[in-house]
């Protein structure tokens, strides 16, 4: 038998690969270099700061002097339920609410076409005009929003010309969704905000269904059921982890906006309006602090919502 | 006799390519039905014709009578076991299995009845709570026919079911399938690349190339005659001679195929009706049950001999790599083919 000679691998070689076969050696030294920095990065400058805007909610502010005194109170947290505090929590936690479902609905037949039907170019193009309108600034968006919706706007135009504008003023009539104009109802606001966070919604929920293997359709098909049968027993149920992912977008997103509210609408503060406020012009900042504290309460509250209705099982 | 499934010169084309060309077939009621043949050869998109996946490009397909072509697959009377069992990742066991009830407006208790019924028929009485990804490759696949068979099709399309378990649980599912079709006598056509699992199970094969069919004929005329070529090697082995060899040792050009275990070496004298050659013993495969030799043609062509391997045969002697030997066959086991014959019954 011819013996083969079996290069021996060197003891020491150059620093470089000593350190690399210590590595190798050291599963949880080479994990820990990679994990380290950005643990430290989230813990102590992430974590760290919101923990500490938040212990401020706990601070007492003086009306009278404006200054900020670190006497601990419980002040701030139960002036959140006053009607007037409590009513800016209820407008912009319904407008999440609402503007989460809307964008559900519309973004579902978009993603349904992107998944199912697009390939190749077709899909590339789906996904390239699904995010263009995420490349351009956020405030400009917004801000072009309010010149479409004016008095005399485009929107305006096309409800003019269409001769609906019996029925636009049927809708602006409504107490809780119209104003004297669109761009300052709350029908226009809650349009920018769908508008803004769409394509949040729409992807996930394209994710979700991309990954539904076609087989299952012929089956449920096979078996028997109408289209409509196919959608509501199999399509949709298997599309709630999408629809869910894409909801903690749409849901937060809007609970903590505050460019869209000052821009669009009626006047009236949104909590993240409200924080800006707070913290800027008055210079309270234990009541902002404690306002913040507000929508990690509800996300929180709503996570474990979609949780309890198994939307994550499926992950 | 009433046909199940009757295709008349069904075509099915994607763009240029012919999947399914020209395609008549007769499939008997209550019978098991194969359809097999290599990838891309025609045959799981002839499946799909009947289950309603696809539609025809031309020619008519009736099921148990009624014309087909058109009708959306909710609206047909068959059922399929799906190639990935395709089960329902978000309901369990019973929900799977009780869907087609479902979705047709039978009442719950009723289905849930039939639906522990069918579960019963394939031995998984008691697995109703779990889900599907609680289940083993060979548990999964008794749900999906549970699934299908619950709705009592006249007719079930099995899609290469078994291709994805191993060996032992195969065979064993072969089986099962073959007693359960029996028993509910209803019509199976069984998709399938594996020419042991066709020709084991079927009361009658179809072999598809190249969107064709080549025959279509029982499993034991499958092998004992082979219509054409491609038959002859796709379905067990075979040693296709053609060309001058075969005028010289048929006395006619016509191709013919012998097969390896007709083949023995000579021993005493040649028998009127045998035929001899020889040539070099280039390889030995042990196998088992048999052996495998390559014999080298004077011509170049390799000739394969399979002899079965029985204890009281002389041991000692064995053949060498590089030994030059004659081997004869019977002139009857000599199988004429027909490559000019198309497809289609």
């Amino acid at each position: 038998m011819n013996s083969v000679t079996v290069p021996q691998t060197p003891a020491s070689g150059s620093p470089l690969r000593r350190f690399s076969n210590l590595l190798y050696r050291r599963p949880n030294l080479y994990l820990s270099l990679l994990l380290v920095p950005p643990l430290l990065w989230f813990g102590a400058i992430y974590l760290g700061s919101l923990l500490t805007l938040l212990w401020q909610g706990f601070y007492t502010f003086d009306d009278f002097t404006m200054a900020v005194t670190p006497d601990l109170t419980l002040a701030n947290f139960t002036a959140l339920f006053q009607p007037s505090n409590f009513d800016i929590i209820l407008r912009t936690l319904s407008m999440a609410i609402v503007v989460s479902i809307a964008s559900a609905i519309v973004a579902f037949p978009i993603a349904y076409y992107m998944a199912r039907y697009t390939s190749g170019k077709t899909k590339a193009f789906f996904y390239i005009a699904v995010m263009m309108p995420m490349w351009a600034s956020y405030i400009v968006k917004a801000y072009a929003w309010t010149l479409l919706l004016a008095k005399g706007g485009v929107a305006q135009w096309f409800v003019q010309h269409l001769g609906l504008e019996p029925v636009l003023q049927l809708v602006l009539g409504i107490p809780g969704v119209g104003g004297s104009t669109l761009s300052t109802s709350h029908l226009g606001r809650f349009m920018v905000f769908v508008y803004i966070w769409l394509p949040f919604m729409i992807l996930p929920i394209q994710a979700s269904l991309e990954r539904l293997p076609p087989s299952l359709l012929q089956a449920s098909a096979d078996l028997g059921a109408k289209p409509r049968q196919t959608f509501m027993q199999v399509i949709l149920p298997l599309s709630i982890p999408g629809i869910a992912a894409g909801s903690i977008f749409t849901f937060s997103l809007t609970l903590g906006d505050f460019i869209v509210p000052q821009l669009v609408g009626p006047p009236g503060y949104f909590i993240g309006s409200m924080v800006y406020a707070q913290q800027g012009a008055i210079g309270n900042m234990p009541m902002a602090a404690a306002f913040t504290l507000v929508p990690i309460v509800l996300i929180a509250i709503y996570l474990s919502i979609v949780k309890r209705l198994g939307a994550f099982d499926a992950l | 006799m009433t046909l199940a499934v009757q295709f008349s010169n069904v075509s099915r084309q994607f763009g240029e390519v012919k999947a399914v060309d020209r395609v008549s077939i007769d499939i008997q009621d209550g019978e098991f039905f194969s359809l097999l043949g290599p990838s891309g050869s025609g045959k799981t998109t002839c499946l799909r014709l009947i289950a309603g996946f696809e539609q025809p490009s031309t020619g008519s397909i009736r099921i148990h009578g009624a014309e087909a072509a058109g009708l959306p697959p909710y609206q047909r009377d068959v059922n399929t076991v799906f190639q990935d069992y395709a089960l329902f990742p978000h309901m369990n066991v019973l929900d799977n299995v009780a869907y087609g009830l479902k979705v047709k407006g039978v009442g719950k208790s009723e289905r849930q009845k039939r639906a522990e019924e069918a579960l019963d028929m394939v031995a998984l009485g008691g697995y109703g709570e779990r889900k599907p990804v609680q289940l083993s490759g060979g548990q999964r696949q008794r749900v999906a026919l549970a699934r299908a068979l619950v709705n009592r099709p006249r007719v079930l399309l099995l899609d290469e079911p078994l291709g994805a378990l191993d060996l032992k649980l195969r065979e064993q599912m072969q089986g099962e399938l073959k007693k359960l079709q029996r028993q509910l006598g209803i019509t199976f056509i069984f998709v399938t690349h594996d020419q042991t699992e066709a020709l084991s199970m079927s009361d009658r094969v179809a072999v598809f190339n190249k969107g064709r069919i080549e025959q279509v004929d029982a499993p034991r005329h499958l092998y004992m005659k082979p219509a054409t070529t491609f038959v002859a090697e796709f379905v067990g082995t075979s040693n296709v001679i053609r060309g001058d060899l075969a005028r010289q040792l048929s006395g006619n050009p016509q191709p013919f195929s012998i097969r390896p275990e007709h083949v023995r070496f000579a021993e005493g004298p040649l028998a009127s009706h045998e035929i001899e050659v020889s040539g070099l013993l280039h390889d030995i495969q042990y196998q088992g049950s048999a052996t495998r030799y390559e014999l080298k043609l004077e011509n170049g062509q390799t000739l394969n001999i399979s002899q079965a391997n029985v204890q009281w045969l002389d041991v000692s002697k064995q053949h060498q790599t590089g030994q030059r030997i004659s081997a004869r066959w019977a002139r009857e086991a000599m199988i004429p083919l027909h490559d000019n014959v198309v497809g289609g019954a």
